[in-house]
């Protein structure tokens, strides 16, 4: 597949160019380079201390860079969910109010993100109160309800269940497609995220590889940074199948044998997964070549249609 | 109708709770209650550096105030030590060098006590007028400053992503610090500001359901406690500085024997637990 396009004659809304930030000696990242048009979703990802948050606050004036140059928009309108946000409990604070916490909003526009994040019944609780999942929502909330040109989101379903979290990353499509707002969104969930982006940056102190979610579970960089485990699991949670496809392209069968290729009757659906495993609203990402013969639906296929899940 | 040193005494506390109680708020939510004791102990170098120089005693102390809690900034960027040990530093520095400064100047008579203690009952019309002319300056600031003040104390990272100006706020806060400062010494004393700054504003926590609901409660509160504790000053002959923190006091147990106010009533999961 071919590395997206689509909106190069659109200026970006943000553009980061050779970026470093460097923190008492030591470059924390370096050689950034990366844009952001209307409508793209961005998808960081790396291990620990891989750069990943830095590279976001650089991205939104949060940190200055101390090399290379950041590029914004004029005006551009910024929507940001933090790593770490912790409200004293001191500070007497509904959701409601935390709404309006940058700029003020009408009760129509809190309402409706409220309505789409699925905590309306919470609008009056102290956000002292809530959950972790249920205060990722209130953040993601105050985020959209501003109707941000950019929305950056640091790890926004940390804490959130499973269901939860599809029905995060769904509305976090939802608002994509509707609102036309670029996101750049930190993760290291990696076979959720894989499903929605645009454009993985995988990050480790620098930009260690890039491209469409295919591209880079198959690159040598991605996999050596990972561990091979991540590409299996990677395609554990992409194919319910009773074989997998590796990164290098050969297939893991059920019994152990690998081939380099799928077998005729092959095909079989299994409805076992492994354990720790998840579905979640993803297409199929097919770690094979082009050329592969098993016989599945390997075509973009969102897992549930819109609209349907923001009960969850 | 000021001419009763009682009545100046009661329209200049008030008007200094008046002010203290949203400034308060922002102390306690910022956790910086040694913060506030820091600059204002910090006001008794400001007090020797005014009399060994004859300056303008309010400027004076407003500029150390501030100087402190700049320096402190800088030592903080710099991380070589924890905020904690900074503040005992500079809290107990700048108290002690103002001791000995003024221990030197044996050619000026100094109540110190007064300076420590605060002495209400001897302000001036012309103090009334200096604590009503800055609390509604520092009003109009806190006010004027207020989303920006409070998204920069919930998380200043989100407050600079989304345009406002979470560095600015904090310098504002502080130089709000350093004047009311300035201007309650001769009222509560150097060693008792920080408690008509933070004690209110605790009381305020359990009855409020906003920020704004807070800031207005910690006002009213601090008025009462003002207004009480210059009543038992005078009926039970104590000291007027420590009778008005013993009232807040009072009024502060007090709300603790109330019911709490359930902020998470419709949710039957709340907790005490913070969100992780």
């Amino acid at each position: 597949m071919m590395l997206q396009t689509p909106t190069k004659t659109i200026p970006p809304l943000v553009s980061l160019a050779g970026v470093g930030v460097r923190r008492q000696g030591r470059w924390l990242v370096r050689g950034v380079e990366f844009s952001i048009a209307p409508g793209e979703i961005v998808t960081l990802i790396g291990p620990n201390g891989s750069g990943k948050s830095t590279t976001a606050k650089a991205a939104i004036g949060v940190l200055k860079a101390d090399e290379g140059r950041v590029e914004r928009k004029a005006g551009l309108k910024v929507g940001y969910v933090p790593q770490k946000l912790a409200v004293d409990w001191t500070m007497p604070l509904t959701v409601d109010r935390l709404m309006t916490l940058t700029a003020p909003l009408k009760g129509a526009e809190i309402d409706a993100a409220l309505e789409a994040t699925g905590i309306r019944h919470l609008a009056r609780a102290e956000v002292q109160h809530l959950s972790g999942g249920e205060f990722q929502r209130a953040l993601l909330a105050r985020a959209i309800a501003r109707k941000p040109d950019l929305l950056v989101l640091d790890e926004p379903v940390q804490g959130v269940d499973f269901s939860g979290e599809i029905a995060l990353y769904d509305l976090i499509k939802t608002i994509r497609n509707t609102t036309g707002c670029g996101i750049l969104l930190i993760s290291h969930d990696l076979h959720v995220v894989m499903a929605e982006t645009d454009t993985v940056i995988c990050l480790n102190g620098h930009v260690c590889c890039r491209g469409t979610p295919e591209t880079v579970s198959q690159s040598p960089e991605y996999l050596r940074l990972f561990g091979a485990r991540a590409g299996q699991t990677l395609a554990f949670y992409n194919h319910h199948h009773d074989h997998t496809h590796l990164p290098d392209g050969r297939v893991l069968h059920a019994d152990g044998s690998i081939t380099s290729d799928c077998r005729p009757d092959d095909g079989h659906h299994g409805d076992i997964l492994p354990s720790g495993g998840k579905a979640g609203p993803m297409r199929i990402v097919h770690t094979s070549g082009p050329n592969c013969a098993c016989g599945h639906d390997h075509g973009p296929a969102p897992a549930a249609s819109e609209g349907e899940r923001r009960d969850a | 109708m000021l001419d009763d040193f009682f009545l100046r005494a009661l329209v200049a506390g008030v008007g200094l709770a008046l002010t203290t109680g949203p400034l308060g708020c922002f102390v306690v939510w910022r956790r910086m209650a040694y913060f506030g004791d820091t600059m204002a102990h910090s006001a008794l170098l400001g007090v020797a550096l005014s009399l060994l120089m004859s300056f303008n005693l309010l400027l004076s102390v407003f500029a150390v105030a501030a100087t402190v809690s700049i320096l402190l900034l800088l030592l903080q960027k710099r991380g070589t030590l924890s905020t904690d040990a900074l503040l005992g530093i500079l809290s107990h520095a700048t108290l002690a060098i103002g001791l000995v400064i003024v221990s030197f100047m044996t050619w000026v008579r100094i109540d110190l006590v007064g300076f420590l203690f605060g002495d209400i009952l001897a302000v001036s019309r012309a103090d009334v007028d200096l604590v009503w002319g800055g609390g509604i300056l520092v009003l109009f600031a806190i006010v004027w400053m207020w989303r920006p003040l409070i998204a920069s104390t919930v998380n200043p990272e989100l407050a600079e992503a989304e345009g406002l100006q979470p560095e600015r706020a904090r310098l504002a806060f502080m130089l709000l610090m350093a004047l009311v400062i300035a201007i309650s010494m001769k009222i509560v004393g150097i060693l008792l500001i920080t408690s008509l700054l933070i004690i209110p504003a605790a009381t305020a926590r359990r009855f409020s359901t906003s920020p704004e609901v807070m800031a207005v409660l910690a006002s009213l509160i601090g008025a009462l406690a003002v207004i009480g504790g210059l009543f038992g000053s005078l009926k039970f002959d104590t000291p007027s500085g420590p009778s008005i923190v013993v009232a807040a006091l009072g009024l502060f147990i007090l709300s603790l024997l109330t019911r709490p106010r359930t902020g998470g009533a419709e949710h039957p999961a709340a907790s005490q637990k913070g969100p992780a």
